[in-house]
């Protein structure tokens, strides 16, 4: 029980978007160790202007 | 035995479809229980989830689950980001599903509720969720690129070109024909109006929130951003309910037509973490949320249909918009049957998410045949009210009259019953002075929602739930709009860079407010155009909007047929060939008659032929004569758009069949620009 609550969690999470800086560190990791990751703030800013700079909405 | 039970599961499946389908078309009088709609529907995207996509995916595009995606072997943790399937879908389903689907269908009523439901059904699962999902897969296969690169990869340089064209003037129109809805939800409703701006200052706090607060915290920042709607809703309500306070947002149509354009403009100049993005989060999750409530309240309330299956107004005199059934309840209904706007999500953006192939045909075929399914959804709440207080809501005074006692008149002479009490009743228990002449979609599809929620949740708040249902339509037509501003601004910068590098720079702020400023006056042209217009707007906007969205649908089948039969698979070529042929036709038929109908109601040259006789003749009322220069300019805009869409269809299509000719005989033609095979390294 607790587990599939925690996994529905974590679905809501990645769906909503609210761990993408916990993905990209985790891939930053991996592929640029030696380099300085973005701060949260530099990297939800980057992301946001990345984003909208295409069409993502329909009518 | 397995295999027995499941062939016998979807043999039942197929009865229960095609029985559900067959009631509804051959039921003729009494009324209908709403539940045999989600019967048909749910039942025909079954089969053709099924049996359909499955063969297309086997046959025509043979996905490969061995090859690496772009979001694979591009991986940067980003945009290209090898996704699970279900959350790949979830972004996918709330990037496709807009306004569109809940507005068209609701206009398309006024012929009846089966050919709109027929045409949902099968330009869904023959032709939309086709669409999506092969443009889906030539994007996976060409390394996430968009239409118009796809366009000018395999067609060459004219397809590059429509396809760019035809997507800019499609968000005008659409963004112009979005205002218009909004404008008329508005206009002489302080509760709808003080709910709205309401919305405004909402969006830029929770900007501010996940922005420096808590950075990138979506799910708290939103939480906290649709609690403060619904205080919004009920704010509203506490204005209109306030003698001193309610003046204030008691707006005409030509003030909220100026808030709209303001607003547009502001949201495309300011940073986008500030309006935009969180309001997009506020109106996905509230869409979302929204479209699973009504969802469960058609199928716990089972309501009855109370529209006829057919109306007089096939032949033409419809009210809310003047049209033969055929072409236009193929132009009215373009979101939720087939969607060219959707081919630019499906290329582009969600290809970067997908982890493997195979999900194509789940995110591209499934996610619309779900909002095909909102669709319906919009039928049924268009069709459980009375008729005539459908008609009552939706036509406009130019059409029924002024008076409410004309209007009612009128309204009950088309066999359509309806009284001055019972619109005053109705209008005061959704909090409102009247709903009469409220066009454009939004406010009836409200009153059916409101009525939905209502009856299923407790009979209560009325006026609650149809401010609720005001509020979730305005917050995602808002979000359209500024999107679509953002976007078309950009376009028209890359458009305009080859004339002036200084005005196409998009990082210069000068130059992104001068652009902005461009594009929100193109759109905003068309709105006031609307605004103005005796008919409502509706009349002139919608069917502009539906004929460039079925073109931009008609580029994207096209270029998806070029690859097709460049794939070497010329005998499939009719999976996408028969719906663009389908298309082709409509949408030339709709775009000739609207520009050269000799009903003056109908076609723009013979209204801007006779508006322009009347100023002469010097009959027209002194209000009216003032008006006219400018309506009878817009009419022969309208009509030299409606013309370009229809050639630049078929330009492409031209640019096709020669490309096509030529590769059959043997000759040279573009190569596929399918990028090499890379095995997967995911598990």
């Amino acid at each position: 029980m607790r587990d599939d609550l925690k996994k529905l969690w974590d679905f809501m999470r990645e769906v909503t978007g609210d761990d993408a800086y916990e993905r990209y560190l985790t891939r930053h990791r991996e592929t640029h160790p030696e380099l300085p990751p973005l701060t949260e703030k530099e990297f939800f800013a980057s992301e946001q202007d990345r984003k909208w700079s295409g069409i993502n909405r329909c009518c | 035995m397995p295999n027995i039970l499941s062939k016998l599961v979807w043999v039942v499946i197929a009865l229960v479809g095609a029985s559900a389908i067959g009631g509804i078309a051959l039921h003729r009088g009494e009324q209908i229980n709403a539940l045999w709609f989600i019967a048909a529907a749910v039942c025909t995207y079954l089969i053709g989830y099924r049996f359909y996509s499955a063969w297309i995916c086997a046959k025509v595009l043979v996905l490969d689950e061995t090859r690496a995606t772009p979001a694979e072997r591009f991986n940067n943790g980003r945009d290209f980001i090898p996704t699970n399937k279900w959350v790949a879908f979830g972004h996918h389903f709330a990037a496709i599903a807009g306004p569109g689907p809940l507005i068209g269908p609701t206009l398309a009523m006024q012929f009846g509720y089966l050919p709109g439901t027929l045409w949902i059904l099968a330009g869904s699962v023959l032709g939309g969720c086709v669409q999506d999902m092969v443009t889906m897969f030539c994007s996976v296969r060409r390394d996430g690129r968009s239409l118009g690169q796809m366009a000018r990869d395999e067609l060459g340089p004219v397809g590059g070109w429509a396809a760019l064209i035809g997507s800019l003037m499609i968000i005008v129109i659409l963004i112009a024909v979005l205002g218009l809805v909004i404008v008329k939800a508005m206009k002489h409703s302080p509760w709808a109006t003080a709910t709205v701006l309401g919305t405004i200052p909402v969006a830029m706090l929770i900007g501010i929130y996940m922005r420096g607060i808590r950075p990138g915290r979506v799910l708290e920042g939103s939480l906290i951003g649709i609690s403060l709607l619904l205080v919004c809703v009920w704010g509203g309500g506490y204005i209109n309910g306030s003698e001193s306070l309610r003046g204030m947002f008691d707006w005409d149509d030509m003030t909220c037509a100026w808030f709209v354009m303001i607003y547009g403009f502001a949201a495309a100049a300011l940073p986008v973490w500030l309006l935009l993005a969180p309001r997009d989060y506020l109106s996905t999750f509230l869409k979302l949320g929204v479209v699973f409530m009504l969802a469960a309240a058609i199928l716990i309330w089972a309501p009855m249909v109370k529209m006829p299956a057919l109306t007089q107004f096939v032949d033409g005199t419809g009210p809310i918009f003047k049209g033969t059934l055929f072409p236009f309840v193929f132009i009215t209904i373009a979101c939720g049957a087939i969607s060219g706007f959707h081919a630019l999500v499906s290329s582009g953006t969600t290809p970067k998410l997908l982890a493997n192939e195979k999900e194509i045909r789940m995110i591209g075929y499934g996610s619309m045949a779900l909002e095909s399914f909102v669709a319906i959804m919009a039928v049924i709440a268009a069709t459980v009210m009375e008729p005539g207080i459908y008609f009552a809501i939706n036509s406009p005074p130019g059409v029924v009259g002024k008076e409410a006692a004309d209007a009612v008149a009128m309204i009950t002479s088309w066999g359509f019953p309806v009284t001055v009490d019972q619109m005053a009743a109705l209008a005061k228990g959704m909090g409102e002075d009247t709903l009469f002449g409220r066009v454009g979609g939004a406010p009836s599809l409200a009153v059916g929602m409101a009525t939905i929620f209502s009856n299923t949740f407790g009979g209560q708040l009325l006026d609650m739930w149809y401010h609720f249902a005001i509020m979730f339509e305005v917050l995602f037509i808002l979000t359209t709009l500024d999107a679509g501003t953002r976007v078309g601004r950009f376009m028209l910068q890359d458009l305009i860079k080859h004339v002036s590098p200084a005005l196409g720079n998009v990082s210069s702020y000068p130059a992104t407010v001068i652009s902005s400023a461009i594009f929100v006056g193109a759109w905003g042209y068309f709105l006031v155009q609307g605004v103005k217009d005796p008919l409502g707007g509706v009349n002139i906007l919608w069917p502009l909007f539906g004929i460039s969205n079925q073109l931009l649908a008609g580029i994207a089948l096209t270029v998806a047929t070029g690859i097709i039969i460049k794939m070497g698979k010329v005998r499939y070529a009719w999976v996408t060939g028969l719906p663009l042929t389908w298309l082709a036709i409509v949408c030339t038929s709709a775009a000739i008659e609207k520009v050269f109908s000799s009903n003056p109601a109908v076609g723009f040259l013979s209204g801007a032929n006779k508006l322009a006789a009347e100023l002469a003749a010097g009959t027209l009322a002194p209000a009216k004569a003032a008006a006219a220069p400018s309506l009878i300019l817009g009419q022969r805009i309208d009509a030299a758009l409606a013309l370009l869409f229809a050639v630049i269809l078929w330009i492409v299509i031209a640019d096709m069949l020669r490309m096509a000719r030529r590769y059959l005989k043997g000759q040279s033609v573009q190569p596929l620009s399918e990028s090499p095979h890379v095995a997967t390294q995911l598990a």
